[in-house]
């Protein structure tokens, strides 16, 4: 059962307080975009064996939606952070490359 | 024979006798026995049956990974079956019977499956399911059936009670033998918070009965030592028959704690479930001891060498006078010293390696006791159920008899392999070892925790560490790693330990090695579900490569023990076929629980009326003392209808529907989902939320809208109100507004963060209270307060005011077609308001109506119901209702998603309504059919039944439906399947059946 510290109210939560909410960052596609470009975000997904950048809901807790760097094989958690942002920031970026130097968001 | 010794057991109080049944006969034993060694105390040498075969076995070990002697225990509601008596606890009362058999366990009919075992290889079940269909219904079903199963379930419920317990801790050490002790004793002596858990009813694991020396003492009383220590340490908790279930991710475990089932009628739980989080975990959990597969190796009296060393050094049990010791290692020859010590004979010891030459071997001769070398069992004797004699051969060759031993028991050790359970749960990986031919764990390849760092370490035995010092040593390295990983800094030391030197083993995986097929087909692997090594062999040979594959293909391991005594022996036997090392097979995937755990405690107490939280509104009392019919939707009971005596669930419907249609009706509403959503910015967000345009609405006024998802699916519908400026309330469906809220709360937080929005779900707020009817007016006006008139309040206008001197805010809104007011109020006066109502109401028979009166209203006025006309794959267009979906809008949720190919397909079939030709109502579900069938042979069809009732209003069923080009065919006849394979003939006709042109709500 994995544990995430939760960046809003600061708890450090079991997985039984938290939903996950699948991939962060995805960019929405609405209308007048092309099927290409809806497909792939409303279907395609990375699901690495390696770091994955990933939503979770404080469900049991404060209810906030926060983001989460997380190993899907070694279960590392580089941090979590603010779900209103576009790309992880620069902190955790740095703890995931001192263990993964080639790691690309 | 076997039976109780007239002195030792370490174990077992002499001066207190302890009665028990085993199969309706009275036996008696001694406190500290377990269930397995009273039996064999009193002579019961078979314990039960095998599943596939119906042989009748004897225990085979002393522990937990007993596969054999599995009994029903206790009776009535507290009756559970498959409870290896290896683990039970004797009590007085204790009642057991075997499983497995019929008639009885000495004569069993099943048995004759054994006979015909040539016809059940491996594979049986998978090759069956290719055979004709009429062989598999007549001949195998039934044969499956009556022998699948193990065990019979308790009936009726549970009498007892279970609860989880939640503990965190810095260091978890998991199993109580000397290394988990020593762990203990390394970490006690920091300040770090420590739990140890021992799965028996006493500690130290083996070693007292290996007769080890530790710093100098006997094992035993370093135990003793050892416990006072820990027992006095501050920081230490110590949990006896508590055992660790399973280690899973960044620290966490379970552990199953058997609190009375020795002392049943105590107080408390009869088992706890912790749930604990830990910094560090040490799985000091030993090793077993594996089987020799030779011909006749599951005959009741052979068993485990150091199963048969337990009965009797712990139990003062002689499982029989005359014992063969059969062996690939030195660790056998303590039982040869044990039988020897009891005063009992062992007959001879056949060792399969070349040579024994260790001070093991060398005692056993000093104290006269004959040792073959280079020999093997080539086959066992009975006599009846009682075992005779084995026959002798030599290992190397193919099983000649060169002499036949009389002996009434079998000790058989094939090695030992270190329990690497809890170290593999969480991904700890395992290497083979050339010198004790088992795996051990990798310390380099180890499971990690949230920061990446290794908090699973293995101690003593289960490290691979197979002699009692580097047990010792290596238990209280792992203790210093695990701490100094939790800062604490603490010291290894390494006690003085002698007894414990040993030869080298040798690997013998088949005995003799040069074994015929027949002999092959008579070696047991997997003792439970009777899988032998011919049948292994069978599946390489049918082309069976992977471990996994071989284990689901023969079962092998796939028995209540879970492969504990089979595994390594069967994946040796898989890769001898194979012809590659053991390391390329690998091993079978190691899953939690160690060993089964009861399902009551799994549940915990969170069963019947805590099993989920029940929600109630303000006025559930009142229904209840007036005749509801409860239904659940979703935590929320609601009245289905209200009975009246002698009233039958559909003369309630009828009369609840026709009294509010002819005058006046009232349903409670408050279940329904109360959003408020208010901010500068609030309008625009329910205009990307909602398919039409909410930021166009009046203040004042009501609209009713559609919720997709982003697939474009209809999630949810209702009506909103606004009610200032900034603000709205949104009203969801009664099932759906938890999750409509967290919809809302995704796309605020992680999309449109910078929207200045808020939402707060104010459902259990308001009560609130649908007036509906002819005379819905009347009675307002009769409440008294506010101006609910035609002209101050139009259909689809809200007003805040008062009604019978109570703040209410009044939505003229309806979901049946008839005049209809619903009135919110807070909820503390929500009973209030409705008592209130029916008093006034009185004069115009008001009568409350339930869910089902509201589901047939609506039906015949054709409005949809989430859930009924919609299950995650309809769409609005679906359902006719673009109308409401606004073309001025540049973008909402799921508007891109509609535009896809299939979503604009003219071939989606639409909402329509149906009425039956017969006047029947249509079975709920019901296919309409088309001509042809498809590619599986399945008959074509065109349509489905969405909603289905009989409508007192028109009396007559009137359904609605989902029909291919439905709209453009009206007035066509379809047929819909039943259930008993007839049809029923429909017409396609306009779903609003009532009052079509809405001239009772505009009143």
């Amino acid at each position: 059962m994995l544990k995430f510290t939760c960046p809003y109210c600061g708890i450090e939560a079991s997985e039984t307080e938290l939903a996950a909410g699948g991939e962060a960052h995805l960019k929405r596609y609405g209308p007048g975009s092309s099927e290409q470009d809806f497909e792939g975000y409303l279907f395609l997904r990375k699901n690495p064996k390696g770091v994955h950048l990933e939503r979770w809901r404080h469900v049991m807790g404060c209810g906030k939606w926060f983001l989460a760097a997380r190993h899907t094989a070694t279960l590392e958690v580089f941090g979590t952070y603010s779900a209103q942002t576009h790309e992880p920031p620069a902190e955790i970026i740095e703890n995931i490359r001192a263990k993964f130097p080639e790691w690309q968001a | 024979m076997s039976t109780r010794l007239s002195t030792g057991g370490r174990l077992i109080d002499r001066a207190k006798p302890v009665s028990f049944q085993f199969n309706g006969r009275k036996m008696q034993g001694f406190q500290g026995d377990n269930l397995a060694a009273a039996l064999l105390a009193n002579g019961q040498v078979v314990m039960g049956r095998s599943f596939k075969y119906h042989r009748p076995r004897g225990v085979v070990a002393s522990g937990a990974e007993e596969p054999n002697a599995l009994v029903g225990l206790g009776e009535g509601g507290r009756f559970e079956p498959n409870q290896r008596a290896t683990t039970t606890e004797l009590f007085d009362g204790l009642t057991a019977i075997s499983q497995n058999h019929w008639p009885s366990l000495d004569f069993d009919v099943g048995a004759v499956n054994s006979s015909l075992s040539r016809f059940l290889p491996a594979g049986f079940y998978y090759k069956t399911f290719i055979h004709p269909r009429a062989a598999w219904k007549h001949l195998f079903e039934p044969f499956i059936r009556k022998s699948a199963g193990l065990g019979k379930p308790s009936n009726p419920g549970d009498p007892d009670t279970y609860e989880h317990a939640y503990v965190h801790v810095d260091l978890l050490i998991v199993g109580g033998g000397i290394a988990g002790l020593q762990a203990a004793l390394t970490a006690a002596k920091t300040d770090a918070k420590v739990l140890l858990l021992e799965q028996e009813a006493h500690w130290g694991g083996r070693a007292p009965v290996d007769g080890a020396e530790i710093d100098g003492v006997a094992a035993e009383e370093w135990i003793k030592n050892a416990l006072q220590t820990l027992e006095a340490a501050p920081n230490v908790t110590l949990r006896k028959r508590c055992m660790g279930s399973g280690v899973y991710d960044h620290g966490y475990a379970l552990a199953y704690e058997r609190c009375t089932d020795h002392m049943p009628g105590a107080a408390g739980p009869r088992h706890r479930l912790w749930r604990i989080r830990a910094g560090q975990i040490i799985t000091a959990t030993g090793a077993l001891e594996r089987p020799l597969s030779f011909s006749g190796n599951d005959r009741p009296g052979v068993m485990l060498a150091s199963a048969l060393r337990d009965y009797i050094v712990n139990y003062g049990v002689s499982p029989g006078d005359r014992v063969v010791v059969v062996t690939n290692n030195d660790d056998a020859y303590r039982t040869a010293l044990a039988v020897k010590d009891s005063g009992l004979t062992v007959a001879c010891i056949i060792d399969a390696r070349a040579s024994a030459d260790g001070p093991l071997p060398q005692a056993c001769r000093d104290a006269g006791i004959r040792v073959e070398t280079g020999k093997a069992i080539a086959g066992v004797g009975m006599k009846g159920k009682a075992l005779k004699f084995v026959d002798i051969c030599a290992q190397a060759g193919e099983g000649s008899v060169l002499e036949t031993v009389g002996c009434d028991a079998v000790a058989m050790s094939g090695g030992w392999s270190p329990v690497v359970h809890l170290w593999s749960h969480c991904g700890g990986k395992l290497l083979w070892s050339e010198d004790n031919f088992h795996f051990y764990p990798d310390v380099t390849r180890f499971p990690t925790d949230h920061k990446g760092a290794q908090y699973v370490r293995t101690a003593g035995i289960a490290s691979g560490a197979m002699l009692t010092h580097e047990v010792l040593g290596n238990a209280s390295e792992s203790a210093v790693a695990a701490l100094e990983q939790l800062g604490h800094s603490a010291e290894a030391w390494r006690p003085s330990a002698t007894g414990s030197e040993e030869g080298a083993m040798a690997p013998v995986w088949v005995m003799p090695q040069g074994a015929s097929k027949a002999k092959k087909s008579k070696m047991w692997l997997d003792f439970q579900n009777d899988v032998k090594v011919s049948d292994v062999e069978l599946a390489a040979q049918e082309g069976y490569q992977s471990v996994e594959h071989t284990k689901r293909y023969t079962t092998l391991g796939m028995a209540t023990d879970q492969g504990k005594l089979s595994n390594i022996n069967g994946l040796a036997v898989l890769s001898g076929a194979l012809n590659q090392p053991i390391p390329q097979t690998g091993t079978t995937t190691f899953r939690p629980p160690y060993t089964p755990i009861s399902m009551g405690v799994i549940a915990g107490p969170g069963t019947g009326k805590t099993f989920q939280p029940l929600r109630k509104t303000p006025m559930h009392g009142w229904h209840e003392a007036n005749g509801a019919d409860w239904e659940p939707v979703g935590q929320w009971r609601r009245p289905y209808c209200y009975t009246k005596s002698g009233e039958s669930r559909e003369a309630a419907v009828s009369r609840e529907i026709r009294n509010t249609r002819d005058s006046l009706g009232l349903l409670d509403a408050s279940t329904l989902g109360k959003i408020l959503v208010t901010g500068p910015d609030a309008g625009k967000f329910l205009d990307m939320l909602y398919t039409n345009m909410m930021s166009t609405l009046k203040p004042g006024k009501c609209r009713y809208g559609l919720m997709c998802n982003e697939n474009g699916f209809l999630m949810d519908d209702g009506v909103v109100a606004r009610l200032d400026e900034n603000s709205f309330l949104v009203h969801t469906t009664s099932g759906g507004a938890d999750h409509m809220h967290a919809h809302m709360e995704d796309w605020l937080q992680c999309e449109w963060w910078d929207w200045k929005v808020y939402t707060a779900n104010l459902t259990e707020q308001y009560a609130q209270i649908a007036v509906v009817g002819p005379n819905a007016r009347k009675l307002l006006e009769k409440l008294g307060g506010m101006d609910v008139s035609k002209e101050a309040m139009a259909f689809m206008e809200h007003a805040d005011g008062e009604l019978a001197e109570l703040p209410v805010r009044v939505y003229r809104i309806s979901f049946s077609g008839e005049l209809s007011y619903e009135i919110a109020v807070p909820a503390n006066r929500g009973l209030e308001l409705w008592e209130k109502i029916v008093e006034a109401g009185a004069e115009w028979n008001i009568t409350p109506y339930g869910t089902e009166a509201l589901h047939v209203m609506r039906a015949e006025k054709g409005f949809i119901m989430i859930g009924d006309e919609t299950d995650g794959t309809v769409i609005p267009q679906d359902l006719n209702l673009s109308w409401a979906i606004s073309k001025k809008k540049e973008d909402f949720l799921g508007k891109r998603a509609q535009a896809r190919s299939h979503m604009a397909s003219a071939e989606r079939w639409k909402l329509v309504g149906l009425e039956t030709i017969d006047g029947s109502v249509l079975p709920d579900g019901a296919y309409a059919l088309a001509e042809g069938t498809n590619e599986n042979g399945q008959r074509n069809t065109q349509g489905r039944v969405t909603s289905t009732y009989h409508s007192p209003t028109l009396g007559r069923g009137i359904a609605m439906g989902l029909v291919l080009h439905g709209p453009d065919r009206m007035g066509e006849v379809l047929k819909f399947n039943k259930v008993d394979g007839s049809a029923v003939e429909a017409k396609i006709v306009d779903p609003v059946f009532y009052d079509k042109d809405g001239e009772k709500q505009n009143v």
